[in-house]
This record gives structure tokens, C-alpha cells and sequence, in this order.
């Protein structure tokens, strides 16, 4: 079972490797959100839309495993995190469309109930081992174990990465693209357009959160790869504030989740070469980094290039 | 449009308008209640005990009602970190970060002077220094806001994972008292700056500082140009440059506070429960607290009184596990349909013609409806 | 595993319904003088109790109560009391934070389910917690998971048991170093706080005893449970080459699953992680609170109590005394390594082989023992542990 010692060569690795795996979840939860921002609305509960997906996806894989088969099982238990995804997202779109109701607020309280949910039918699936979602090896050309395990690639992975383009094309180029542009910038012209405002921002909202489940199905299904009460442990809330980071860019979302997922894997990768203090600063290094970025691309000038501009209104 | 008819109704009618204020949120409770007792009901309890058995954990005693405010308290001063940048029209998340590093500060003003002045004055200190850094914590998202336009939730949000990290950093290097070993902790500070409970009760004097900090915020956003200047550049910021008022001041200003009062919690939680800064302080404080604010619509005397719903709620958590074998995540989900109900309810106001006429004052009828 | 665990929770749930439904109005009753009582007239009611019809034991966990590691494997340990002894009545409260809430709890369990005997379990709940509720209520017992108890300086209701686990750690080493070919180990681990130390170091000193070159890689995540940091301090271990991996965090099952993916050995902990890794298992250090906890049930039954003194105040135990326990070797373990492994284990519970043994370098080069001394496993000492000793590869701050 011996493995070749990487050495410094670890690091770099680790980084490709964190960010090829750790950062699906902040993919798929942050162009979910997009989708969501782009009508008008925020979604801050895909945090407890991401935990519910990732015990939905576990405990469909693990029951319908004996039924379908192992090859099955796990598609199945995606399919159910997206499922579960749009249940809480209806939720939160016919919630937060009421008069007065803040969609922050509904958000937060979603945080709680998706959450809530997740752990009380989580419970028996916390031990059992569920079937996970196949991976591509792409990196079969390397005589490297860790090289072959990094290059580990997940279909969701690929999933996230297509719907980029076409989220981009979906907004600049189609007609329903224009509709939650238009429904999200001036809720007046969509009115005299004749969209529905209320049905456009529905939709965007359960799509948002059916990615959103999926990505919580990334997390049990394909890395970390387990079920427990702390598996997403605020993922989901970074992932909805990346989207602002991103400028309601669906490239964007994807360099900032691949930033992010990198980032992650800097404590335990600089620790495994011998660099073992300040650990926790470097845990904090995505944080940190964000912000540095933040503060240097902004402007007071152009404080909501690209913001939805019924965002942050009550409807 | 709406809040203007809304503001005249309470202008005119203030009797009709409060009672609606009042039977709405208490009709959302109820709601909330029906909704759980079915989700207890398919879980394998009986709703009927639950309910008994909340209002006996959370309000049923004098001793339950202690157990409310001891778990309310830093709520209420949490949700101001929230509660009032929103005044501004600025949504900050900060709140558990910005109690990290007030009971940084306190744990650090504390060690520094206890023992060497009288107990009063450390902790007189050590709740200044809270101040200040909380204070200065959020002031740094209201800065980047105003001077580089950088979005202030997602900074503030930044800040709490940086505030945590800096935290157990510290306790585990520099701070660490060696002999402590259940958990990297801080040195503990002296007996003499501990933070005492009220008379002849075991809730702290957290629930006192949360109670003026609420009051006082009150008055300053309700009752003070300061007040009015900063609701009006929360209303619109173009009309209030145009009319001269001082933005950036504003904002720097109102968000200092806000932090300030998230760092006191954290000062409170050092200075009366912990004695010493460990990762317990990181307790969903700060979280819960933007929860409470949201629901209380930013008012600050509306987020005391829903910070002791929520400490209720909590305080009957436990019981639901004990008495009826229900998972512990049971209280997540009683925490979330309360919310969203009482969320919903706000949508309600002016939907019943019961409290848009003067002869009828009966309260039931909304439950009904 | 999961079927006993089910075996567990319907049994649990049994007792509970039915003696809720039996004492319903006693339930009430007991609330009420719950509350009129003021603390200071509690002494005497273990007198007046002279024949309980049950006695109410509350378990308090930190995390939630199945999660395949540190607070299952003490909610087990309650469920064999239950089941094992006749006339106690279990009340149960997971996911309690180490802040005021775990204070109310308790008082709670006393004041409302009426509780004599409290065992709140997470190492943090000790200091403020338990030494506040136990100064106000002097007639309810309070134990506490680890060696924290002082004579003299804590309140005579509060008692400490513990598991010198790191003996089964040590037994985990000797396998671990004899199964890896480089000697080249791993240790994903949560806080550098002593326990957590100890397990490393025993666990070194154990591959260190048959492989002198053997080194242990440690990565600390900074929190008891991350699991997306345990996965990526598994998987950067794999990347250096490291042939074994052990854990020390609350849920060690991604720590397994990813070494297993990886085709690296594992060694688990708190629980039988076997079944996760069917081919690279090797064996664990495992919690066996059933025996201690179903001992303890017995002696309050039998009107035994800490301020009596017939309850030593400072239960502490290893592999002799059945605190802890090994996993069945996996079926990579080799011949040798097991008879290596089965060696040390009787050499510990023997008394003959002693962990803590000079010549003994910390692995900054400070001296810890003389050639002469040594430290046995029940020495005070080991339990304010805040080093590393040679062969570790890695800093506690």
C-alpha cells in the first residue's frame, strides 16, 4: 500500500486537489443563488437547503441501494436532493413574495428549518454507508498515486462546470433569461411587459435551490462523502456570498468557487509538509483572501455594477 | 406606498393598530404551534404533552422564566448588531465576530488590570474595551462600504470567520493558560471583574445590559435628529446627500454601535459565564441575533421581546429530547416554523377588516382567521 | 454495529415511554417540590430516599447522541446501564453547547425530571459548569468524563472517570509501526489540548517500540468536527507517502473512508469503524463505557454515593480494567505484527510495560524522563501532557 512521498510538491497539489473537489458544493450553491439574485430575491437559506440535499441524496442512495443497485442508487439520491431542494425552495419563494415579508429574514429562518429538518431525519443515516457517485480518473497518465487521486474528477463537478455557459447564454441570449433580467431589475417594466413577476421569481427560486440540493448531494455522495450534522458547517452561507463577490457572474461564480475550494486545503496541506503553526490563520485563509480581493477590485463608484436592481427591495 | 397608509392608520388609530400588533405575532405563535404539534404527532408524540411540557420548560415557573432570560439576554444585544445598520439600510452579519472580539478585548483588559484595581473599575474597563473593538469590528464593514464600496454583508461575514480564527488562535499560542487542559483557553480573569447574577435570581447582568442597550437604541433611532438623519439616509441615500446630511459619518457612526453592542455580549459572556476566552464563546449568539432583528422589523424595543420568544424556545429544547424522546434536532425545526409563521403574519396587517373597525375589540378571531 | 445500536434505541425508548406513562402525575409532583426546594435544605433528602422506587440518571452530550464516535459511544455506554440495571430511569439531552445552556440543562434534569446523578459527558462541560451546579445542589452526584478532579479543591459531589485510552493507542502504534514499511504514520487530529496529545504520543512510542524510525505526521483541524478539513488532512497525509492513519476527532468515519479510498492503512477510535474500511482496517482504540457505567449504576442502587465515599471520587482505567478496548484485527494485520500487538496488550494490562519510560525526549530535544524513570499510565503527570515527544512530527501550538 506504500505511496511516494510528494514533498513540497504536496502543497500545490493539495490546492488543485482541494479545488477540483472542495469546490463543488460553493459551485453549485452559488450559481443557484445567482439564478435566484438575478430575479430580484435572495436566497440565504440554501445553507439549510445544502444540509437537507446532502442528507436527502445520503438517504435515498442508502435505501434504494438494495433496490436499484449501487450504480443507480446514488443518481437517484442526487435526483432527491434536488427534489428536497425545490420542496424548501417553494417554500421561501411564495414566503418571501408576500407583502412585507423580508426575504433575508425568511432566509435565515430557512437556515434553521432546512437544517432542522435535515437533522431530525438524519439520524439513522449518520452510520450506515451509502453507495457514492462514480468519479472520472482523469489522471491515468500519471505513474502517481496522488497525482491519479487528485485528478478525481466528479460528474457534478462537470455538471457545475457546464451550466456555467449556458447560465451566461441562458441570461444574455434567451427570452426567459431576459424575463428574470427584466423582473429582476425594474419589476415595473416586467409588469408592463406582462410577466408574471411572482412566477418568474418562483421559478428562479426552486431552479436556484434544485442546484442548491445538488450541491449538498456533492457533499455526501462525493466528498467529504459522509452524512453528519456538521458536514456543510456554513458552506452554503459563503457559497450565497460569493454570489455578491461575483458580481451575478456565472463565470465569476465558477472562478470563485474554484478559488475558494483551493483555499481550503492550505491548512492541512502547508501542516502535512512541516509548516504547523498558524494553522487556524491559515484555515481562515479563503475568508481572508476574499476580503483582500474585495478590497482591491472595489470602488465606490461602482458599488452595484451588475446588481439585480429589485434586490434588497420589499415586494 | 404601503408604510405610508400604514403610518397614517397608526397615526389615526393607534388602539386598533397595537391590538392588531399584538394579536397578529400572538396568532403566528399559535399557528406555528398547530403546525409543530402535526409534526409531533406523525413524529410519535403526543402534541398535547409537548405543549405542556414547553410552556412548563420555557414560561411555567419562575425558575423556567430565568432559564428564558439567561438565554435571551445576549440576544437582545446581539440583534442590535443587526437591527440597527439596517435603520441605514445596510444588512450586517457580523454580529458573531464582532462578539468574538469584545470578549477578546474583555478577556485582555481583564487579565491586564484584574487584581490590581477594584473589581468595579476592571469591569468597567473591560466593558469599554468591549465596546471599542466590537465597535471598531463593524465599523471596518461600514468603512469598506462607504470608502471602497465594498458590499457590507459579505464582508461582515468575512470578518466573523477572520474574529474566530484570530480567537482560537490566540487562546492556543499566546493567551493559552497551560494548566486549563478540558480546552485551549485564555489565563482566567480575577475573581474580583467576574460578572455577578441579579438579586436573589441566577440570570447575570447581561439581561440589565441588554434591556438599556435596548432602550437606549430605541430612543437614539426613534427619538433623536441622530436618529432621524440616519432613518432618513436609510430611506434614500441620493435625497440625503442632497440634504447635506453627513453619510459617511452616519454610517461609520451607526455601525460602531451596532458592533459595540455584539462586543458587550461578548464581554457578558466572558465576564459572567465563561471567566475566560475559550472556543465556547462561539456559541450561535451572533447568528441568532440577526434572526431576532429580522423578525422584530429592526425595532428595538419589538427585538427584546422576541429575543425571549426565542429564549423560550431554546429553553424548551431540552425538555422535548427528555420527556418525549424526540430527536434533538426537534427544536430546529420548532425555531424555524415559529419564524416563518410569524414571518408570514407580517403580510396580515390591514387583511382583516376586524381591526380596521372602532366597535369591535375582541382578539379571537383572528386565531380563526 | 447498527443493528445493536437499534437494539439499543428501541429498548431506551421502551423504558422511557412506559415509565412516562406510569409517573405522569409523579412527574408533576416531583416539579413542584423541585422547585419550592431551596438548595440548602437538599442535603437531607438522600436520607429521607431510603427506598427509591427509580432513580433518574441524566446523560448530557455535546454533539449529537449517534455520531459514530466521542458522544455515541457514551450514549451506549448509558443505554447498557439502563438495560442492566433494574429500577434507573435515563433522561437524555444531545447537542448541548459548553455555555450557560449546559448549566440549565442541568438544573433542569434536577428540578424537572427530578435527577440524582448526572453525567455530563463532554470534557469542556467541567470548568465553570458542573463546579457551579454542584456547589448549588450538594445532594445530586456529578460525573465527569476525564481526570479533572482535585481532592480538596472541588465540591465533594463532583467525581471523575477516565479512560486511559492511549494505552489502547500505544497497542494501535505497535501494529501500525509493524504493519508500515516506511514507518511513516499519520494523526488527524482535533485541538492540542492533552488528551489529544497523549494519544499521539502513546501511539508514537507504540510504532517506536517495534520500528525505531517510525515517525508520526500530525495535522490538527482546529475543530472536533470538520469534515471537509478531516478529509483534506487525510487525503494530504496519503499524498506524503503516510502508510497508516489514526484520528482523535469527535467523528473519525471521513478520517476512515477517505485512508480507505486512498489504500492507506487505517486505526480507528472512540468506536468499530471495521466495517468502513473492509481492507485497510487494522484495529482501534475503542471506549467500552458499558462495563464502567453499568458498575456505577449497580453502587447507586445499592445507596452508594461520592460523599459517602464509597464512590471513589477519581475512577480511572485502561485495558485492564476494561475502560477501553481494541477493534478485532483487520485482515491486513500480519502474524507478526499480531503477536506484536497481542504482546503489548498483555504487557499493559500486566503492569509490566510501561508507556512513559526514560530515556524520553520531547521532539523540540527537551528531556521529559531520565534514563531511570518513568511515568505508569496512572501518573498525574501524563494528564497535563503539553509536548510532543521524538518521532512526532508536528507542534502543539
Amino acid at each position: 500500500m506504500a505511496t511516494e512521498a510528494l514533498g513540497w510538491w504536496g502543497v500545490p497539489l493539495g490546492i488543485l486537489a482541494g479545488t477540483l473537489r472542495g469546490s463543488v458544493p460553493f459551485l453549485l450553491v452559488s450559481l443557484g443563488e445567482c439564478l435566484t439574485e438575478k430575479s430580484g430575491k435572495i436566497n440565504l437559506g440554501l445553507e439549510g437547503t445544502l444540509l437537507f440535499g446532502a442528507m436527502s441524496a445520503y438517504a435515498i442512495s442508502y435505501l434504494s441501494s438494495g433496490i436499484v443497485g449501487p450504480t443507480l442508487a446514488p443518481w437517484l439520491g442526487v435526483l432527491a436532493a434536488g427534489v428536497a431542494g425545490m420542496v424548501l425552495g417553494s417554500i421561501h419563494g411564495w414566503l418571501s413574495q408576500q407583502p412585507r415579508v423580508n426575504d433575508v429574514a425568511v432566509g435565515i429562518a430557512m437556515i434553521i428549518f432546512g437544517g432542522g429538518l435535515a437533522n431530525f431525519f438524519g439520524k439513522p443515516f449518520i452510520q450506515p454507508q451509502a453507495p457514492h457517485l462514480p468519479t472520472l480518473p482523469i489522471g491515468g497518465w500519471s505513474d502517481l498515486a496522488p497525482v491519479q487521486s487528485a485528478l478525481q474528477i466528479s460528474p457534478l463537478f462537470l455538471l457545475g462546470v457546464a451550466i456555467v455557459p449556458l447560465m451566461s447564454w441562458f441570461f444574455k441570449s434567451t427570452r426567459w433569461g431576459l424575463y428574470v433580467r427584466a423582473v429582476g431589475d425594474s419589476p415595473d417594466a416586467a409588469l408592463a411587459m406582462g410577466i408574471s413577476i411572482f412566477w418568474v421569481r418562483m421559478a428562479s427560486i426552486v431552479a436556484g435551490s434544485f442546484l442548491a440540493g445538488i450541491g449538498g448531494a456533492s457533499l455526501s455522495l462525493f466528498y467529504p462523502g459522509v452524512w453528519t450534522e456538521r458536514i456543510s458547517s456554513g458552506q452554503g452561507l459563503m457559497a450565497v456570498a460569493l454570489v455578491i463577490f461575483a458580481r451575478w457572474r456565472p463565470w465569476q461564480c465558477l472562478w470563485a468557487s474554484l478559488l475558494f475550494g483551493g483555499a481550503q486545503a492550505l491548512g492541512p496541506a502547508f501542516q502535512s509538509v512541516g509548516i504547523d503553526s498558524y494553522y487556524y490563520l491559515f484555515n481562515a485563509a479563503p475568508y481572508i483572501l476574499t476580503l483582500v480581493i474585495m478590497i482591491i477590485t472595489c470602488s465606490p463608484k461602482r458599488t452595484l455594477a451588475g446588481a439585480p436592481g429589485a434586490l434588497g427591495q420589499d415586494s | 406606498m404601503a408604510s405610508t397608509t400604514a403610518w397614517r392608520r397608526f397615526a389615526q388609530r393607534p388602539l386598533r393598530e397595537s391590538l392588531e400588533s399584538i394579536a397578529l405575532p400572538i396568532g403566528a405563535v399559535l399557528a406555528a404551534l398547530v403546525i409543530f404539534g402535526v409534526f409531533c404527532a406523525l413524529a410519535g408524540a403526543n402534541p398535547l404533552a409537548v405543549y405542556g411540557s414547553i410552556y412548563k420548560a420555557a414560561f411555567g415557573s419562575w425558575s423556567a422564566w430565568q432559564n428564558t432570560l439567561i438565554r435571551a439576554s445576549p440576544l437582545m444585544l446581539t440583534a442590535l448588531c443587526t437591527a440597527l445598520p439596517a435603520r441605514l439600510g445596510l444588512v450586517i452579519i457580523g454580529n458573531e465576530g464582532a462578539l468574538v472580539v469584545g470578549g477578546l478585548a474583555a478577556v485582555l483588559v481583564g487579565l491586564g488590570l484584574g487584581g490590581t484595581l477594584p473589581g468595579g473599575l476592571v469591569l468597567l474597563a473591560m466593558a469599554l474595551g468591549s465596546l471599542v473593538a466590537g465597535g471598531l469590528w463593524i465599523m471596518a464593514a461600514g468603512a469598506l462600504r462607504h470608502y471602497r464600496g465594498v458590499n457590507e454583508t459579505i464582508s461582515s461575514l468575512l470578518l466573523n470567520y477572520i474574529a474566530i480564527a484570530l480567537m482560537n488562535h490566540l487562546v492556543q499560542g499566546p493567551l493559552r493558560d497551560p494548566a486549563f487542559v478540558s480546552k485551549p483557553s485564555s489565563y482566567e480573569i480575577d475573581p474580583s471583574a467576574w460578572l455577578g447574577t441579579l438579586p436573589d435570581t441566577r440570570v447575570h447582568w447581561g439581561l440589565i445590559y441588554g434591556l438599556v442597550a435596548s432602550a437606549l437604541a430605541y430612543i437614539l433611532i426613534q427619538r433623536t435628529t441622530f436618529g432621524f438623519a440616519a432613518r432618513t439616509a436609510g430611506g434614500n441615500v441620493r435625497a440625503a446627500r442632497i440634504a447635506g446630511l453627513p453619510v459617511g459619518k452616519l454610517t461609520l457612526a451607526v455601525c460602531f454601535l451596532a458592533g459595540s453592542c455584539a462586543g458587550l455580549a461578548g464581554m457578558v459572556e466572558v465576564a459572567a459565564v465563561q471567566k475566560r476566552l475559550n472556543e465556547s464563546i462561539v456559541s450561535n449568539y451572533g447568528y441568532a441575533g440577526i434572526l431576532v432583528a429580522f423578525v422584530a422589523r429592526h425595532n428595538p424595543l419589538a427585538t427584546v421581546l422576541v429575543s425571549v420568544l426565542l429564549g423560550g424556545i431554546l429553553a424548551a429544547g431540552g425538555i422535548l429530547q427528555r420527556s418525549h424522546n424526540l430527536p434533538d434536532a426537534t427544536v430546529l425545526v420548532f425555531q424555524g416554523i415559529v419564524f416563518l409563521c410569524v414571518l408570514y403574519s407580517e403580510s396580515l396587517y390591514g387583511r382583516f377588516a376586524f381591526f380596521q373597525e372602532r366597535e369591535v375589540e375582541a382578539e379571537g378571531a383572528v386565531v380563526a382567521g | 454495529m447498527s443493528d445493536r445500536n437499534r437494539a439499543f434505541g428501541f429498548s431506551r425508548r421502551q423504558v422511557v415511554r412506559g415509565l412516562l406513562a406510569s409517573s405522569a402525575f409523579g412527574l408533576t409532583a416531583k416539579f413542584g417540590t423541585g422547585c419550592a426546594q431551596s438548595p440548602s435544605t437538599g442535603g437531607d433528602a438522600a436520607a429521607d430516599g431510603a427506598a427509591p422506587e427509580e432513580l433518574v440518571v441524566g446523560f448530557i452530550y455535546v454533539g449529537p447522541k449517534d455520531d459514530y464516535g466521542y458522544n455515541q459511544a457514551h450514549a451506549e455506554g448509558a443505554a447498557a446501564m439502563v438495560a442492566n440495571v433494574p429500577g434507573i430511569r435515563l433522561v437524555e439531552e444531545a447537542n448541548v453547547p459548553e455555555t450557560t445552556a449546559v448549566a440549565e440543562t442541568m438544573r433542569s434534569m434536577i428540578e424537572i425530571d427530578g435527577a440524582k446523578v448526572l453525567f455530563p459527558t463532554s470534557f469542556g462541560y467541567f470548568d465553570p459548569h458542573i463546579l457551579n451546579m454542584a456547589k448549588e445542589f450538594p445532594d445530586v452526584q456529578f460525573l465527569h468524563a476525564g481526570g479533572l478532579y482535585q481532592e480538596g479543591v472541588h465540591p465533594n459531589n463532583v467525581g471523575s472517570y477516565f479512560g486511559y485510552i492511549d494505552e489502547a493507542q500505544y497497542v494501535a502504534g505497535v501494529v501500525a509501526g509493524r504493519m508500515s514499511k516506511s514507518g511513516k504514520l499519520g494523526f488527524v487530529a482535533a485541538k492540542p489540548i492533552p488528551q489529544v496529545l497523549r494519544n499521539v504520543n502513546s501511539f508514537t512510542l507504540g510504532a517506536r517500540s517495534v520500528n525505531p524510525a517510525a515517525t508520526t505526521q500530525v495535522i490538527f483541524t482546529g475543530e472536533w468536527a470538520e469534515p471537509v478539513k478531516e478529509a483534506e488532512a487525510t487525503n494530504s497525509m496519503a499524498d506524503q507517502g503516510i502508510e497508516v492513519i489514526t484520528c482523535h476527532v469527535d467523528s473519525p468515519k471521513v478520517v476512515i473512508e477517505t485512508a480507505e479510498k486512498r489504500g492507506v492503512y487505517t486505526s480507528g477510535y472512540h468506536a468499530d469503524q471495521s466495517s468502513l474500511a473492509p481492507k485497510g482496517y487494522l484495529t482501534g482504540a475503542e471506549w467500552d463505557w458499558s462495563s464502567i457505567y453499568t458498575k456505577l449504576g449497580q453502587d447507586f442502587m445499592a445507596g452508594k454515593t461520592l460523599m459517602a465515599g464509597d464512590i471513589p471520587h477519581i475512577l480511572r482505567g485502561g485495558l485492564a480494567d476494561n475502560f477501553c478496548k481494541l477493534s478485532p484485527y483487520g485482515p491486513a494485520v500480519t502474524d507478526e505484527a499480531k503477536a506484536d500487538g497481542d504482546a503489548a496488550a498483555a504487557g499493559i494490562k500486566s503492569g509490566d510495560l510501561v508507556i512513559y519510560k526514560g530515556p524520553l525526549k520531547t521532539n523540540t530535544g527537551d528531556e521529559v524522563l531520565p534514563a531511570d524513570k518513568e511515568m505508569k499510565t496512572n501518573n498525574v503527570e501524563l494528564e497535563k501532557m503539553d509536548y510532543f515527544v521524538e518521532g512526532v512530527i508536528g507542534s502543539v501550538s
